[in-house]
């Protein structure tokens, strides 16, 4: 499907007519020779082709990490894109001469990726930490250094920068006078606003494919994409999170980063971030979204198994009428949905945590950060003087679909938590969870993992009433 | 300035296959491949793929001019399949068209009949079939069979090891050029420049002098482009050849891992024995190397599991037997360590599980049995400059591993949920290539009128900063700065028949072939230089940093007039050496003799932290000692070092090769396969260096530095079971790697 499509590339203006479902990678390599950006893994996974991408947010630029494999040009629209070569100046930056410094780069052809990442972080956040810092860069696989001099140039280049006074509002010019920055970057915020074309987003049209983020389909059938009927939706009217009351809505393209960097989602769920760096890279979390995520169906969905945890429903539309379902009740088996040929997902709407209430989020993978989880698990619960007055599990990797744990939770209401009931409910989980031999481990395993997860839901949850000397 | 390689690095400017400007009307191939493990090829039908607009030709077996072979050491192994498949990822044939997106699209219409035979995956079925890559290796020393008796404890088990799949994040890739007069140009990806001239010769036909083979960098290889660049190349080289176009050809990283070798898994068995006080006495062990269906370079991997079976250890009486067992995978291949890690992984384990019997700490039977001066390995090569100890006793002192190991108790003590393991690995790695006849290099270094230096050696730059070693060894020996000096690409027209650049050794070899190379041009220069100054002997002249002295005495003669005299005078400012590693040498027959110049020595202790409710872990500290000789660059090797040790522990714990019950492999993506992030790798790595340790053999007393620190990984095995057994004493654990979270969990719970 072929349209205009415009934006800035580095320094340059870009206006093309381009089949929309092009990935930027294969652009920016094969039709403008920009070397730097690597194709490693064409999944999202190791991180060789980062750029930055920057859409205007009310006036002002926000820059963030994806990965470039996986984002289409359709939504690559009155955006900066900046390569390596566009953090290029004459001289090296900071960022670059540290690397050199430390050898955190051996053979090479991981290393723009880890310099663009960390220029990344650099221009979007106020106070430099080093674990935020490495957290930025976390999607970036490097097979060479054992990313222990990466680490040390990282150190380097962020005390650097703390012992010289910014402030915040113009961070860009900062970076520039300190040499991390070329100076194209003061012309941009301008230069993007005369870009700015309103497009209008249709309706369903009969598209096979509706991409949201892409972080998922692009990894499954680029080649398909490219021969298909598909609509881009990633823009700026489903990307919302609306608390009334005590009803928070969050909207389809709202993408996980959104969310984890949310003062809603932060206050009802104090340990978010953990959450949130076992789910996915920051590329990722920048580009995946909530309705991806969840129309994706995919049995271990981090994401889906949060909302499920918490009762959500998914608000569903066909441009004319919306209807609401029960997250629970919109898997009807292995990636079938309820959901008809013309409705699209609107947005996910749950009641927020009451402050009795207590949350955790449990995932284990093979790799434990930045992989698909071998199970990963949810529990929303209220109690009452010990006695369990509301529950809801949730768990993944267990079944075909995303799980909402209905027997457990069932037998759960209403009893005290004790060990004994811990372990008088294990059976019930047993019973309803049907997990496979697959890559991510062996039935057998995804069985004990559960066990073992949901145990850890009451061992961080309940230290007061479970001693863990007991229960494992 | 001209920039370093680093620098072009961090700026994206550095050029790896896929990015090398490719000229006008370049045609794209992609392989097709078998979808069976073993059967026949009853028919292919490409009627469909041919069909398709922009596709070019479809070349199978039929269209190879010359021989279908490109087995190295044994001639086993085709480029196409003919009439068999051996394995899932067989190369068939390729499409070449105008672009890959055409290439790829009839790739996947090209349809293929297949008569499926009985498939073999486990090596140790393979080996009661009969199915044998060659006959058995045993290597002996000593009588184990009579010292049993001898012996106060016996402790018998088996050792699985698993696969490494490479993931250099630069795929395999070549371009074909094809040239005036049927000469074909590549560009290849490879370790080994001359294997690729000499097999696509053989498969085109013609002679090696009609092959030019160039390489400017690879993206990481670690072993995976040894002997395994070569298809790819072949494949280009075939398609430009026939069709008189330049060929691309780069693997996307589902082919690439799904066709190509990995690191021999390994299914053992030992037997060892040892006095109450923890010396050992004998060690007896047989190595089932699962090779996969072809030989590759399965024969000499074998060879260096059993040159380090006894790790750095000496033990009087030691039988090995290895044997490469045929199995119906993608030919298993060269990767880091070479089998030495597999081989060490053995004996390490065998002392785990004799401490374990005997109520002991591992790290005191390690201690009590380090190599000393003027005993003999197992293999009759005689200890010298043995640093076992030293390294050893410097890292006990340094980080004081008594506190470690106390700390470690403490916390176990007071936290029932996580524990802490700790253990130390000492590493012996032998260097040199073990046929001995690999152990050749040579320089092409000129040096230009302007006083500018260009070198070209066999050594291929992967990374490992071979090219930055080159060029601080020339301007050492020319006393020259540096940026006088360019490092030329590898290529067959300019330095020839050269061994891969491998086994640690692309420094040692290539830099010392430079240095002849460079002063033959010196001898020169100073003749040059005596004349100039009426000076009869040249013993007097020397150059410093690019002035002539004349007894220790500055002259006004510099080098860039120096230069320029010499030209003038019609002296020949280009030099060609080759250098041979001396005193090596190996009976293939008795399995004895020398075949190492020298021995790498260090120790490693790790840390590691177990969260027995989930089964996860954290690697929590790798402190090392290492002995480096005089390193040419310490940033260089401190980074090997730092990246072998993510690396081995990578092998041991998260990556892990995983097939169907028909062979095809599951583990097939960065998202199933998973390799180190900077999480999973060591928290903390901390390296010192052995000071003052000499060595003959490395350009100004250095030493090689490429694989031994991977072996470092070995001790985060051991320190997660360690871990475990603080959770669970009275287990018995299997010892199997890698040692994923659900197989801690299992063994925790089951």
């Amino acid at each position: 499907m072929k349209e205009e499509i415009t934006f800035i590339l580095n320094n340059d203006f870009v206006s093309v007519n381009i089949d929309s479902a092009i990935v930027l990678l294969d652009f920016i390599r094969k039709q403008k020779h920009l070397t730097g950006t690597k194709e490693g893994c064409k999944e999202g996974d190791c991180g060789a082709c980062t750029v930055l991408i920057c859409n205007l947010q009310n006036g002002k630029l926000g820059y963030q990490t994806v990965n470039s494999c996986l984002l289409p040009l359709g939504n690559v629209n009155n955006t900066h894109i900046v390569t390596i070569e566009g953090l290029n100046s004459n001289n090296l930056s900071n960022i670059q001469t540290e690397f050199i410094k430390e050898g955190a780069s051996q053979c090479g052809f991981c290393t723009p990726g880890f310099i663009v990442s960390l220029s990344g972080y650099l221009i979007n956040n106020q106070v430099y930490d080093t674990d935020a810092a490495l957290n930025a860069i976390a999607g970036n696989i490097c097979r060479c250094t054992g990313y222990i001099s990466v680490k040390r140039a990282i150190n380097n280049v962020l005390n650097k920068l703390k012992s010289t006074n910014h402030n915040d509002s113009d961070r860009i010019s900062f970076l520039i006078e300190n040499g991390i920055l070329p100076d194209y970057f003061s012309t941009v915020a301008e230069r993007l606003i005369k870009l700015k074309t309103e497009k209008s987003y249709g309706q369903h049209n009969g598209a096979k494919y509706i991409i949201a983020g892409g972080t998922d389909l692009y990894v499954q059938k680029p080649d398909e994409l490219l021969e298909q009927e598909i609509i881009f939706i990633k823009n700026k009217k489903l990307s919302y999170i609306n608390v009334d009351g005590n009803i928070c809505s969050v909207g389809a393209t709202a993408t996980f980063e959104m969310i984890n960097n949310s003062k809603i989602f932060q206050n009802h769920f104090p340990r978010l971030k953990n959450y949130f760096d076992l789910i996915a890279s920051l590329p990722i979390r920048n580009s995946a979204t909530v309705g991806g995520n969840i129309i994706n169906a995919s049995p271990i969905g981090d994401l889906t198994i949060f909302f499920l945890a918490l009762n959500a429903s998914v608000v569903l539309s066909n441009g004319v009428k919306k209807r609401k379902i029960i997250l629970k009740d919109f898997y009807k088996g292995y990636k079938q949905l309820n959901i008809n040929n013309d409705e699209f997902l609107e947005f996910v709407e749950f009641q927020l945590p009451s402050r009795d209430s207590r949350f955790n989020f449990e995932k284990v993978s093979k790799r434990t950060h930045l992989d698909i989880a071998s199970v990963n698990s949810a529990m929303c619960i209220e109690t009452n003087n010990d006695i369990i007055s509301r529950i809801h599990i949730s768990a993944g990797g267990v079944a075909p679909i995303p799980l909402y744990l209905e027997n457990t939770s069932r037998f759960l209401l209403g009893k005290k938590i004790t060990k004994d009931t811990l372990f008088e409910s294990l059976p019930v989980i047993q019973s309803e969870i049907s997990p496979i031999n697959d890559i991510r481990g062996s039935a057998e395993y995804k069985r004990l993992l559960l066990n073992q997860l949901y145990k850890a839901h009451f061992i961080e949850l309940f230290p007061e009433l479970i001693n863990v000397e007991e229960l494992i | 300035m001209r920039k370093t390689d680093i620098e072009k690095h961090v700026r994206g400017e550095s050029q790896f296959i896929d990015d090398i400007n490719v000229p006008e009307g370049t045609l794209y191939a992609a392989a097709f491949d078998s979808k069976i493990a073993h059967g026949e090829i009853l028919n292919i039908n490409v009627d469909e793929a041919k069909s398709i607009f922009g596709v070019r030709a479809i070349l199978t077996s039929k269209d190879i001019p010359g021989i279908n072979q490109v087995g190295g050491i044994i001639p086993d192994e085709t480029l196409f399949a003919e009439g068999e498949v051996h394995f899932v990822g067989e190369p068939i044939g390729i499409v070449v068209a105008d672009s890959y997106d055409i290439a790829r699209k009839a790739v996947n219409k090209i349809k293929i009949d297949y008569e499926k035979l009985p498939a073999v995956f486990d090596p140790r079925e393979a080996f009661e079939k009969g199915e044998l890559i060659m006959p058995p290796r045993i290597f002996s020393f000593g009588n184990v069979d009579e010292i049993w008796d001898k012996c106060d404890i016996i402790v018998e088990g088996k050792v699985e090891t698993g696969g490494q799949e490479h993931i250099y994040l630069e795929t395999q890739g070549s371009v074909a050029i094809p040239e005036e007069g049927g000469k074909i140009k590549l560009i290849s990806a490879t370790q080994s420049p001359t294997t690729v001239q000499r097999t696509v010769a053989r498969i085109l036909g013609v002679e090696m002098n009609n092959i030019e083979v160039d390489v400017l960098r690879l993206g990481g290889a670690f072993g995976g482009k040894e002997d395994q660049a070569t298809h790819w190349a072949a494949m280009a080289a075939l398609a430009a050849h026939k069709l008189n176009k330049p060929v691309k050809l780069v693997l996307s990283r589902m082919d690439d891992i799904r066709m190509t070798g990995k690191r021999h898994p390994y299914s053992s068995d030992y037997k060892i024995g040892l006095t109450s006080e923890g010396k050992i006495l004998a060690f007896e062990a047989t190595y089932f190397q699962n090779a996969g269906a072809f030989a590759d370079l399965s024969p000499a991997i074998l060879d260096r599991t059993l040159f380090h079976a006894t790790n750095s250890y000496y033990i009087p009486n030691v039988k090995t037997t290895g044997i490469s067992c045929k199995t119906n995978l993608p030919p298993n291949t060269a990767f880091r360590g070479f089998g030495g890690p597999q081989g060490k992984f053995v004996i390490e384990a065998a002392i785990y599980k004799a401490a374990e019997k005997m109520g002991m700490d591992a790290s005191e039977i390690q201690r009590k049995n380090l190599l000393k001066d003027d005993k003999t390995f197992y293999y009759g090569q005689l200890v010298e400059n043995s640093y076992a100890e030293k390294c050893w006793t410097k890292a006990e002192e340094k980080y004081d591993l008594k506190k470690l190991k106390q700390e470690v108790e403490d916390f176990n003590r007071k936290n029932y949920q996580f524990k802490k393991g700790i253990a130390v690995m000492p590493i012996c790695f032998g260097i040199s290539f073990t046929n001995t006849f690999l152990n050749q290099a040579s320089a092409l270094v000129h040096v230009y009128t302007d006083g500018s230096i260009g070198v070209s050696t066999a050594a291929v730059e992967m990374g490992q900063g071979v090219n930055e070693k080159i060029k601080i060894v020339v301007s050492r020996t020319f006393s020259v700065s540096q940026e006088r000096i360019r490092i030329e690409t590898t290529n067959t027209t300019r330095v020839a028949n050269t061994s891969a650049t491998a086994a640690s050794s692309g420094a040692d070899l290539n830099g010392n072939a430079a240095i002849l190379a460079c002063k033959n041009i010196l001898d020169r220069l100073l003749k040059v230089a005596a004349e100039e100054l009426k000076v009869s002997d040249t013993s007097e002249l020397e150059i410093r940093n690019e002035v002539l002295y004349n007894q220790g005495i500055k002259t006004n003669l510099i080098w860039d007039e120096l230069i320029k005299l010499a030209y003038i005078k019609r002296i020949n400012l280009s030099s060609q050496a080759s250098y041979a590693t001396p005193n090596i040498n190996f009976d293939r027959e008795k399995n004895t003799g020398s075949p190492f110049a020298y021995h790498v020595y260090g120790t490693g202790i790790t840390t590691v932290t177990v969260d027995c409710l989930r089964g996860t872990y954290t690697i929590d500290s790798v402190k090392v000692v290492h002995d480096f000789g005089k390193s040419l660059n310490p940033v260089i090797d401190i980074g090997q070092v730092e990246g072998g040790i993510a690396q081995g522990i990578g092998w041991l714990t998260v990556e892990e090769v995983s097939h169907s019950d028909e062979g095809k492999l599951l583990s097939n993506s960065l998202s199933t396969y998973k390799i180190p992030d900077i999480y999973s790798a060591a928290k903390e790595v901390e390296v010192s260096f052995l000071e003052d340790t000499e060595n003959q053999y490395g350009p100004f007393n250095s030493k090689a530095i490429g694989e031994p620190p991977l072996m470092y990984g070995i001790s985060a095995y051991f320190a997660i079971l360690n871990a475990m057994k603080a959770f669970r004493p009275e287990k018995d654990f299997e010892i199997s790697a890698p040692l994923t979270p659900e197989k801690v969990l299992m063994n925790l719970y089951n």
